[in-house]
Formats: structure tokens, C-alpha cells, sequence
């Protein structure tokens, strides 16, 4: 099936191109961050995880997010999601491979990799992380390649197959689950240590996956003739809203139990975040911003007159992205380093080459997702010619 | 001790033929040996028994053993002389790096009193306390969250308690600083060498994208001498066994009133400040 990412036209390979000089510049950057150490990122004593760490974080419930289809049309046989859970699955598995990526670069002995699966360490988050994260990785390629061949031939899926897609549902939870564990069992970090963190992420990864579906998919039907049908853009949208409103009720959550309990290691990374902390108040317009987005997008989609809009929905789509994006992309990491263990404020921003390399794994995962895609569309578009 | 490893070997050998198992054949061989533990394993060291440290090749017979190492600091007699000096001496003997900003490697260091206890603030304590300079260090904690969290085993605890670092196995991943609460961790994240003023050439150096810390000088004590750091400030650092009650640090923590940083987090650090 593979053959079908060969022959495109010539947006298709300009677009490659791009992301090819993209990941190209990504690379370099990253050679240079392989010479000289982690030094030349924004990273420091103080906050020791940055960019990196946090794209991982926000990637893994882009990946999870899958769940929001393969769970209505496995378990409950929404037909409606026929056409487009596919395109979910193979979102799932760019998204894994970037986390991957992210988690590999931030390495300060990424040589030594394999420690982690040479010493096995059932006591550390990170060695689960490692398997969840893989597992669900070769889930998706197998599940989504199955049924995508069954498809082709026009056969029934193998039976086999169904075992593992129901196995994938609960392994999407676990991987959002024990990648909010990576920060929520820390003693001393106040900002991490809450039992919703698990479900915090998973709301905010279900209104942020399937967002991006939806504006993929209007894509795919502005650039083929591929359309899921106004139908799944419409269920799509209904679990943007509600996801989108748990986000920011569990953030409420977080806020009441922050600021009644009154707890100064735990008030003083939300103070930090949104109204600065002894004068430092870099992440303050960025995390308004996110608030302003979020309340918008439900403004939005919680009306089903602008929802089923077919303008105001990409646009209340962004905004649901960017509200995420923040949120879990840069507020996450750097509110629970800052302060530091000892009350000392030590900021973070990235810097150039952190970006670029951030950039890079972006477009690395882009390229993933435009081949499988090209792969899936051509497939569908073969079905629909016989 | 009285039984030496060997014949402690061959005893137990003889005890599970006998069928002794567990901590009756042990009891026998070592009466009171139990009983005298005075701490109870907390509930991570019974589910995950500690990462054996060095393997006794050849145990240097001059080597100081202790059940548990501990550190007391008395904060009286700890000058901001005697503190430099004991930071300088650790900093020269283990070739720490000096690198300005906010990369910076720090084993042991000096900080405000509300930074290193940031919970007991009092707006009313004594100024003295209050404006005290107070040397944080690795607490070597009992119940150690860096420990927990490393991926690796690179970071690991001995069965005197000594939290370890194997610099040839750590994969630079910095979960350890996020998990450590004080702030006792440092990330190379540069090459070092070249920000060591006089290289001391009988300690390692490290390269970059590892992750660093104090290690109460197992090296130290491993030829039966005491810290760098507890040498150098002149009686103020006082080094021992916590699990000794006849020692000199307890015969201190029980002379004087001793506070310990974030003892509400339950990693029992064995750093001891007396106020
Ligand atoms: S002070 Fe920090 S680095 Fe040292 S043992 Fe405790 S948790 Fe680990
Ligand atoms: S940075 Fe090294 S020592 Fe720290 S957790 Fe990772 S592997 Fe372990």
C-alpha cells in the first residue's frame, strides 16, 4: 500500500520538500545541541525540563485523543465514525513518534538510550512511559495498517484484529494516565501534585486531539475530494465542547483547592503563572491568553448555531488548540519548577535553536501523518472509484 | 562487628541447610543485630529492598562502615568562614566545575534560612537564625525520591544510606532534579572540564548530560577518612552514624534542638541542622 505515497501531485511533493528542508534545519540544530550539550537550550538548574518535555506532554494526548473515535465505532458501531477513524489512528501514531522524538532529543546522554531497557526499573514512571508509549505505538500501526489493507481488498478485517483495537481504548487512558503520573507523584513539586492531573490531561488531550481531526479534516476535503461528512464534524465538535469545558472545570478545581487551602507551596506556582511572582511575570500573558481561548471556544460550541457552522467551527477549533497548547505545551512544566524547592525564582523561555529543533520533530511528525495519510486517502478514494 | 563477611557466608550457608531461614537464621547468627534497627523500613524500601552499592571486592580493612550515615550541622558554631572553607575543600577534591548563570553545578552551597526551609518561615524568629547563612548539601535521604524516580539505577542508594550517582550509566534524562525536593542536583550541561580552575587529578571529572551531586565522599570513606567537608569546618560539620547511639552526631542531636529541611515530605533526610 505504501506505493500510493509515491505519486502525488505537485503540492504534495513541494510539501514534502518543505518539511524535508524543515526537519533537514531541525537536524543540524540538533547536532549542534549534540556537540555542545543541553547548554544551548533555556533549560537550567532551576527548570530542568523545558520545551521538549512539555511538546511530549501535550503530544501524548494528541495521541490518546485516537480513542475519541475507535471508541464510538468499535464499541458502540457509530457508522458515523467509519470514514474517519483511520485518519484518527494514524494521527495517533504521528503523535507517538514525535513524543518519541522529543523525549530522545531532551536526552543529555541520548547514546545510552537503551539504559533504560537494559536496566529495567519498575520503580520509575519513565521506564512504564517507555513501554505504553511503544506499545501503543506498534497497537496503532497494526491496527490502522489491518484494517486499512482489509479495506483495500474489500474484505472483512481479520478477526484477530478486533482483540487488539479493543485493547488499544484502554492503553490510549494509560498512556495519558502514566504520563501525568511522570509528574504528579513528586514530593515538594506543589503545582504536579494533585490526583486530577491524570484526568486533567485526558480532558484536555480530548478536546485537543479531536480538534485538530476536525481541522484536518476540513483540510483533507479543501485538498481531495476525501469528506467525513458533516455528521462526524458534527459529533467531532460535540466532544471538542464537552472535553473543552472539563478542561477548564478541572483547572477550576485545581484553582479552589490551590487558593482556599492557601497553602504557600501550592499557591505560589499559580500565582507565579498568572500574576507573576516577585517580578517575574513572563508566562502571565501567555496563560490569560489560554483562559480567553478556552472560554470563547465553549462560547462557541456550546451553541449549537455557531458549532454547526462550518466557519466559526475551525476557528473555535483553534482556539481550543491554542488554549491546550499552552496550557499543557508551556504552562504545565515551567509553573511546576518555578519556583524552585528552595523559593527562588529562575525563569525559562526557549531559546533559538531549542525551537528549531522543536520545529524539526514537528515537521517530522507532519511528514508521518501527510505519507500515512496519502496512503489512507488513496485507498478510500480507490474504493470509492469501483 | 565480630563475624567477618566470609565466615558470615559460610554461617548462613550452614543455617539454611539447618533450614533457619529468613531473620531466625540471622537472629542466631547475629543476636540483636535486628533489634537494633531503630528505624522501620518505609513502605518503598520493603517493596523495593535498596540497589546494593559497591561490591566488596576487597574491602579496604582501614574503611569506616556505618549502618546509616548521617550529617549534623550545628548552626553556633558554622561561621561563614568555616562554611567556605568546607564548600571550597568539597569543590576542589571533586573537581566540581565553576560555571556562572543558571547552568551552574553546585554539590554543597550556602542559602538563606527561608530557602532552605522554606515551611517554618516566622516572620519573629530569631534574627540570628533568621539571617544565618545555612549550607545545603545532599540530605542523603532515607526514603529517597531521586532514587525512585531514575529510569536507570544511576542513581542509587547504598546499604549505609549514601544516595549514589553512576556517572556511566545515567542517561541525563533529569527526572532525579524534578524529583528531588531540595534542590540538591545539578545537570552538566556542558562539558565541565574546562570551568575546573586546578584540576585535582586523583577524583574523576564528568562529562556532559550527566547529572551530578554530593555523595558524602564514599571515596572519603572508603580509606577511613572523613568528609572534605566536615575536615574543613573546623568541628561545625560533624559526620556519623545515626543508627550509633553511642556516636558523637547522636550524642549532638540529643544535646540540642536539630531541624531537618521538608521532614513533612517523608524522605527522612539525614542532614541535621542544630539551632
Ligand atoms: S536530597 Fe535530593 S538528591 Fe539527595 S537523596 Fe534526597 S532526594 Fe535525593
Ligand atoms: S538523569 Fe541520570 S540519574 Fe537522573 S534520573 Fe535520569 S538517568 Fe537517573
Amino acid at each position: 500500500m505504501l506505493e500510493k505515497a509515491l505519486s502525488g501531485s505537485k503540492l504534495y511533493w513541494t510539501w514534502l520538500i518543505c518539511l524535508l528542508v524543515v526537519i533537514g534545519a531541525g537536524f543540524g540544530a540538533y547536532l549542534v545541541q549534540y556537540n555542545k550539550g543541553l547548554m544551548i537550550t533555556g533549560m537550567s538548574r532551576d527548570v530542568s525540563w523545558g520545551f521538549y518535555i512539555a511538546q511530549f506532554t501535550f503530544l501524548v494526548g494528541v495521541a490518546a485523543s485516537a480513542v475519541m473515535l475507535v471508541l464510538p465505532y468499535y464499541l458502540h458501531h457509530y457508522k458515523t465514525f467509519g470514514r474517519i477513524t483511520i485518519l484518527g489512528e494514524f494521527l495517533a501514531i504521528a503523535a507517538v513518534i514525535m513524543c518519541i522524538l522529543f523525549i530522545t532529543v531532551d536526552l543529555g546522554k541520548p547514546s545510552r538510550i537503551l539504559n533504560v531497557m537494559l536496566h529495567p526499573t519498575p520503580n520509575s514512571i519513565l521506564f512504564w512511559d517507555m513501554i505504553v508509549l511503544n506499545g501503543y505505538l506498534i497497537i496503532n500501526l497494526v491496527a490502522g495498517w489491518v484494517t486499512l489493507e482489509a479495506e483495500r481488498k474489500q474484505l472483512a478485517p481479520p478477526g484477530w484484529i478486533k482483540p487488539i483495537i479493543y485493547l488499544s481504548i484502554p492503553w490510549a487512558v494509560s498512556i495519558h494516565t502514566v504520563t501525568a503520573f511522570l509528574y504528579a507523584g513528586l514530593p515538594g513539586r506543589g503545582f504536579w501534585l494533585t490526583a486530577i492531573m491524570a484526568p486533567r490531561f485526558l480532558a484536555s488531550a480530548f478536546a485537543a486531539g479531536p480538534a485538530v481531526l476536525i481541522l484536518l479534516g476540513y483540510l483533507v476535503k479543501k485538498l481531495t475530494r476525501f469528506d467525513a461528512g458533516r455528521e462526524a464534524f458534527e459529533t467531532l465538535a460535540k466532544i471538542v465542547c464537552y472535553a473543552i469545558i472539563l478542561h477548564i472545570f478541572f483547572f477550576l478545581l485545581e484553582v479552589f483547592t490551590v487558593a482556599y487551602s492557601a497553602i504557600p507551596s501550592h499557591t505560589s506556582h499559580l500565582k507565579y503563572l498568572y500574576f507573576g511572582l516577585h517580578g517575574h511575570n513572563n508566562l502571565v500573558p501567555w496563560v490569560w491568553t489560554a483562559l480567553a481561548c478556552g472560554f470563547t471556544a465553549i462560547v462557541l460550541l456550546v451553541n449549537p448555531r455557531t458549532r454547526k457552522n462550518p466557519t466559526i467551527l475551525p476557528f473555535a477549533c483553534v482556539l481550543v488548540f491554542i488554549c491546550t497548547w499552552i496550557d499543557k505545551g508551556m504552562a504545565m512544566i515551567s509553573g511546576g519548577f518555578v519556583p524552585n524547592p528552595l523559593h527562588e525564582v529562575t525563569e525559562y523561555s526557549p531559546t533559538g535553536l531549542e525551537l528549531m529543533i522543536t520545529i524539526g520533530v514537528y515537521a517530522a511528525g507532519a511528514l508521518v501523518l501527510t505519507i500515512l495519510y496519502k496512503v489512507a486517502l488513496g485507498v478510500k478514494a480507490e474504493e470509492e472509484a469501483v | 562487628m565480630g563475624v567477618d563477611r566470609r565466615q558470615f557466608l559460610k554461617l548462613a550457608g550452614i543455617a539454611g541447610a539447618l533450614g533457619l531461614g529468613g531473620s531466625v537464621g540471622f537472629q542466631l547468627l547475629k543476636p540483636g543485630s535486628l533489634d537494633a534497627a531503630e528505624r522501620m523500613p518505609t513502605p518503598y524500601q520493603m517493596v523495593f529492598p535498596k540497589s546494593q552499592g559497591n561490591s566488596e571486592v576487597m574491602p579496604n580493612p582501614k574503611a569506616l562502615k556505618g549502618r546509616r550515615w548521617g550529617m549534623v550541622i550545628d548552626m553556633r558554631k558554622l561561621t561563614e568562614e568555616k562554611a567556605r572553607a568546607a564548600i571550597q575543600a568539597c569543590n576542589y577534591y571533586h573537581n566540581v566545575p565553576d560555571i556562572p548563570g543558571k547552568q551552574t553545578i553546585k554539590w554543597i552551597w550556602l542559602t538563606g534560612y527561608v530557602n532552605a526551609f522554606p515551611e517554618v518561615e516566622n516572620p519573629f524568629a530569631d534574627p540570628e537564625i533568621k539571617n544565618a547563612r545555612f549550607i545545603a548539601m545532599c540530605n542523603h535521604c532515607d526514603n529517597p525520591p531521586c532514587v525512585r524516580v531514575c529510569p536507570t539505577k544511576a542513581t542509587f542508594q547504598r546499604e549505609d544510606g549514601i544516595v549514589m550517582m553512576d556517572m556511566h550509566r545515567c542517561i541525563g534524562c533529569r527526572f532525579c532534579m524534578a524529583g528531588c525536593p531540595y534542590g540538591s542536583r545539578s545537570f552538566n550541561f556542558r562539558d565541565p572540564r574546562p570551568f575546573i580552575k586546578k584540576e585535582y587529578p586523583l577524583y574523576p571529572t564528568r562529562t556532559k548530560g550527566v547529572v551530578e551531586k554530593c555523595t558524602f565522599c564514599s571515596e572519603r570513606l572508603a580509606v577511613g577518612k572523613l568528609p572534605y567537608c566536615a575536615e574543613a569546618s573546623g568541628g561545625a560539620m560533624v559526620f556519623g552514624d545515626v543508627d550509633d547511639a553511642g556516636s558523637e552526631l547522636r550524642r549532638l542531636l540529643r544535646s540540642r534542638y536539630s531541624i531537618r529541611r521538608k521532614p513533612n515530605l517523608g524522605t527522612h533526610p539525614q542532614v541535621y541542622y542544630l539551632v
